[in-house]
């Protein structure tokens, strides 16, 4: 129990003035992902099935593998502040800091291992 | 984590069933009951009117309730007409003015209970003092710089009917009650009735202190936890839209910036 007038309570640490970056952030990259990911989710699309080579083949070429590193990049960026936003939502104190540290790792971990492959395929 | 859960000492039990009047018409309602005094946990309460000697709003059905069958039941209630928003309270599992909802809008047995996931002081009212604080650290009032004039501040007719659709809200706290990002961040997340009163300020003509205001809000709590859930908008009695006059001030924000 900590004897705080209600206002110092509803005052906090006071505006942090952030949060429009993350915000815009999110609105582009839901813009662009809205079209790329149906683009890039075609040309998956009509590579199943298909033999090894010819799929190597399809992500070899500029656009498919130009298209593919910008799904990873913007996507798991997005998916790394989507997931922020729910963490703060939902988890307090040091649980919060460990869980959007996670969420950004794996992000990193996931665009550094896809480019990797990316450039195996296509390089 | 956010508690998902009730605490032992706040699980409600089924309370006590008051004797059913004569009548044909009679309806039932379950009301939530709680006693600071008394160290019981909640409990729900029954109770039967008979419909032909009540009022059609729900207010009219709680008032007769307190004067005829149990003086103890406390709520809040003043205008009866929807302008002091003192009577909010959650029913039907709607957060609502309990003075202007009709008992003919409610199918079954009416449940009434306080607004949610607020801590309550007596049976259906919540504290709403932290509530009240946040509109406050809004600075819920005209702000100038400039001299004030001989006469009045003027104002265009487009400019006032800017403020339609926002001077109307009455504070009643049926949106922020319903705003799980409130529910889960009350503490920091201002929600939905102080930032529609921050808008209010804002987009005013005369207030001088855009900037200022919208410093005090860039936060990732204090604004940006409102995730366009809309319960706010469904659930105003008054009709109003205060994730609109939220999205407004995002999109200041971004215009600022970008």
């Amino acid at each position: 129990m900590r004897y705080l007038t209600a206002r110092k309570r509803a005052e906090g640490k006071g505006a942090a003035h952030t949060g429009t970056e993350h915000h815009w952030y999110m609105q582009v990259s839901a813009v662009g992902l809205a079209f790329m990911i149906p683009v890039w989710m075609y040309i998956f699309g009509s590579t199943l099935g298909k033999p090894y080579e010819e799929v190597l083949e399809t992500f070899s070429h500029p656009f498919p593998a130009i298209l593919t590193g910008l799904v990873l990049f913007v996507g798991m960026r997005h998916f790394a502040k989507g997931a922020q936003m729910m963490i703060e939502d939902y988890a307090r104190g040091s649980m919060k800091k460990g869980l959007i540290m996670l969420a950004i790792s794996i992000s990193y971990a996931v665009i550094a291992v896809g480019f990797y492959a990316l450039a195996k395929i296509a390089l | 984590m956010v508690q998902f859960t009730l605490p032992k000492n706040s699980k409600v039990r089924t309370g006590k069933t008051w004797p059913k009047p004569e009548g044909k018409n009679i309806r039932k309602f379950q009301i939530y009951r709680w006693n600071p005094d008394d160290g019981e946990n909640p409990r729900v309460d029954t109770y039967f009117l008979d419909m032909d000697k009540c009022g059609p709003m729900v207010l009219d059905a709680l008032i007769k309730i307190k004067n005829e069958v149990d003086p103890t039941l406390t709520f809040r209630r003043s205008c009866r007409e929807g302008i002091c928003g003192s009577c909010a309270m959650n029913i039907d599992g709607i957060n609502t003015l309990a003075c202007i909802y009709g008992l003919d809008e409610i199918k079954g047995d009416v449940k009434i209970y306080p607004l949610p996931h607020m801590p309550v002081v007596k049976d259906l009212i919540p504290d709403l003092t932290h509530f009240y604080a946040q509109h406050a650290s809004i600075m819920p009032w005209l702000e100038t710089k400039t001299n004030t004039p001989q006469k009045e501040w003027r104002q265009s007719i487009e400019d006032r009917k800017k403020l339609d659709g926002l001077y109307e809200c009455v504070m009643c706290a049926s949106c922020s009650t319903s705003c799980p990002s409130y529910w889960w961040n009350g503490d920091k997340y201002l929600g939905p009735a102080a930032l529609l009163h921050a808008y209010r300020w804002i987009i005013d003509s005369r207030d001088e202190a855009t900037g200022e205001r919208l410093d005090q809000l860039e936060d990732p709590f204090k604004l940006y936890r409102c995730h366009t859930i809309m319960n706010c908008a469904k659930t105003c009695p008054k009709g109003l839209n205060p994730a609109k006059a939220i999205a407004e001030i995002k999109k200041m924000m971004v215009e600022r910036a970008v």
